[in-house]
């Protein structure tokens, strides 16, 4: 059942609408389980289009097999994905940094709240996000190290390759996952792939986890997919390869490889006078997670990130 | 006058992005000024160009006191002024969301980790900046409340108000947040626009900062004595919300003296051009917030209303 969670009238004969679509059991079930999917927070990020719709789809395919409630909430930022904008269109601010919002405030604050409202009660919450169109992610799960603890049993879950416990921007403090993290709503933030895209293999993967999640709920009969368990890691254990001069970043190695100690990632070229700036090397081995593929960079862009000794 | 360079951002494909500081006087470290941060603060260069113009003068006139030095920083984020872009670089980030950064990270936690580093030795700073929602102002002083704020200091600029906000998470990496965090006592101005340039409300900003230099015993100049300045929290303010979408249609503007009941606008169907709804004062009071699009969306904040002072 598609549900209007909350509409917002624009200037001129449209409104913007917050949906979300509730999938229920076929049978009455006494108190059923709820697990709600979120994504499309930044609307440059395509990624979860594909896992709301796959998910969807699979239970349609299977409908006897739901035994609890599946909450699908594709795009919180409906007029950022039109427009392919990171930024809430309607404030020009970074909608994941508005929550939990305020239900008589202005209509950035009343949009927050009344998706926090709408999400409470859940037994777990996934956010859904991609990475930006600067570098490509490897499926992976973002914690904060106040819910670390709580989380990781469930993120372990999710068939990511990476769990990232790190303290740093993408679990700040008035973001949604930390929000409803506080309500009691435990809340996975999983990051994948690259903006403006979708990866179908980096989709099935994560759609396997959420289905395996809800058969450790108990919310799902069907059969349990097979998954790995995702690699832990610290923020002590990621590399950070970051430019030291602007240029043109040219990779010369494969996303999500293992590189050694002084390999060569890639070169840093000057188009004009045809010459190498650089070569990049990283420092110790391990796996390149994170890649660079927007070209132009400023001295501190990030190159690549390495996770060192998770494995 | 002394012109230094505050940093120097090298772009590959434009020129270096140059911070400048004008420097006054020798010695101790008494006051500094930062202009836009924002790339639409157009109103607030201004100002700081002409401070930077009647420095020079008072300078020459020896009117600066011995042992202070005073340091002007005309404008912060040159390359997206240029463009016509609010925010900074391809990312778009704020930079005023940036701080206190570091010397290690992405381009702009370097940019604004150094811009901090060279202005966080001064006794007193002043920034000029705009409020993240667009509209009108009454000129005012802002003041974090982070356990340091001093609203008599503040009130020595003599503008007719000094605001206090209490800060929200998102506020911890604003320049004012982080300049108090370093011992700096800091005050952020507002005029009473951004993109255009108001002569009579830079005048009255010129004015207020030169005051209260003078007041500090930074320099000598001949002065009016300004306004005996009302401190106000935030959270006192009566916020009037906009309940229907189309153009806004205001009949006050910011500073006017409204009464209950009072027609403050309306907002205009814009297909048939019927009122849909007009917006009355809820309480006797002074605007000192207007929106001024032509268009509203629903839940835009009006008008905010301090209530009226008994004089
Ligand atoms: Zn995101």
């Amino acid at each position: 059942m598609i549900e209007t969670v909350l509409e917002v009238e624009l200037p001129v004969g449209e409104k913007v609408k917050i949906v979300r679509n509730r999938i229920m059991p076929q049978l009455e079930i006494n108190s059923p389980g709820r697990l709600s999917l979120v994504s499309g927070i930044h609307g440059d990020e395509i990624e979860g289009q594909y896992i709301c719709y796959e998910v969807a789809r699979r239970i349609e395919e299977h409908p006897e097999c739901l035994v609890g409630i599946v909450d699908i909430y594709p795009a919180l930022n409906p007029l950022g994905i039109d427009l392919a904008s990171r930024n809430n269109p309607m404030t020009h601010m970074d909608m994941n940094r508005s929550f939990p919002g305020n239900a008589v405030g202005d209509h950035a604050d009343r949009i927050s709240s009344a998706i926090i409202d709408s999400i409470i009660g859940s037994d777990i919450c996934i956010d859904i996000h991609a990475s930006d169109i600067f570098v490509r992610e490897i499926p992976q799960v973002r914690l904060s190290d106040t819910f670390a603890e709580q989380l990781l049993p469930l993120a372990k879950l999710t068939n990511a390759d990476m769990i990232w416990m790190n303290a740093t921007a993408t679990v700040h403090e008035s973001t949604l996952a930390h929000a409803l993290n506080i309500m009691n709503v435990p809340t996975l933030v999983l990051e994948m792939g690259q903006g403006h895209q979708i990866n179908r293999d980096y989709g099935h993967q994560i759609v396997d986890g959420i289905f395996n999640i809800l058969c450790e709920l108990g919310m799902w009969t069907g059969p349990r997919p097979r998954t790995h368990i995702p690699a832990i890691s610290s923020d002590g254990s990621v590399e950070f390869v970051r430019s030291k001069m602007g240029g043109l970043f040219l990779p010369t190695t494969e996303h999500n490889h293992f590189v050694k100690a002084g390999e060569i990632i890639g070169e840093l070229i000057d188009p004009i006078s045809g010459k190498k700036l650089m070569d990049i090397t990283v420092e110790k081995s391990g796996l390149l997670f994170t890649q660079r593929i927007y070209p132009v960079v400023y001295e501190g862009d990030l190159l690549a990130r390495i996770l060192t000794d998770a494995f | 006058m002394q012109e230094v360079e505050i940093s120097r951002l090298v772009s590959p494909y434009r020129d270096d992005m140059v911070i400048k500081g004008y420097q006054f006087g020798h010695g101790e470290k008494a006051a500094c000024i930062v202009g836009p941060v924002r790339g639409n603060e157009i109103q607030q260069m201004y100002i700081c160009s002409q401070l930077v113009r009647a420095l020079k003068e008072l300078e020459n006139n020896g009117c600066v006191s011995a042992g202070k030095q005073i340091m002007v920083i005309p404008y912060v984020n040159s390359h997206s002024i240029n463009v016509e872009r609010q925010f900074f670089g391809v990312k778009g980030v704020d930079i005023n969301r940036s701080f206190p950064g570091n010397d290690y990270g992405e381009p702009v936690s370097r940019l604004s980790g150094k811009l901090l580093d060279e202005i966080k030795d001064y006794t007193y700073g002043i920034q000029f900046t705009s409020f993240y929602q667009r509209g009108e102002f009454v000129p005012h002083v802002r003041m974090m409340e982070t356990g340091y704020q001093n609203t008599s200091l503040a009130n020595l600029f003599g503008l007719p108000y000094v605001v206090v906000k209490h800060p929200l998470p998102i506020d911890t990496t604003t320049l004012n947040y982080n300049w108090q965090d370093d011992n700096t006592c800091a005050f952020t101005l507002f005029t009473n626009c951004n993109e255009s340039i108001d002569e009579t409300s830079a005048r009255q900003a010129i004015a207020a900062v030169l005051r209260f230099l003078k007041r500090m015993g930074i320099i000598r100049y001949e002065s009016h004595s300004g306004y005996i300045s009302h401190v106000i929290y935030e959270q006192d303010m009566t916020e009037i919300y906009i309940n229907h979408a189309g153009l806004f249609r205001s009949k006050v503007k910011c500073g006017d003296d409204v009464r209950y009941g009072m027609e403050l606008a309306e907002i205009i169907d814009p297909g048939d051009g019927s009122v849909r709804e007009v917006i009355t004062a809820p309480t006797d009071g002074i605007v000192f917030f207007a929106h001024n699009s032509a268009l509203a969306t629903q839940y835009d904040i009006a008008y905010r209303l301090i209530h009226r002072l008994h004089e």
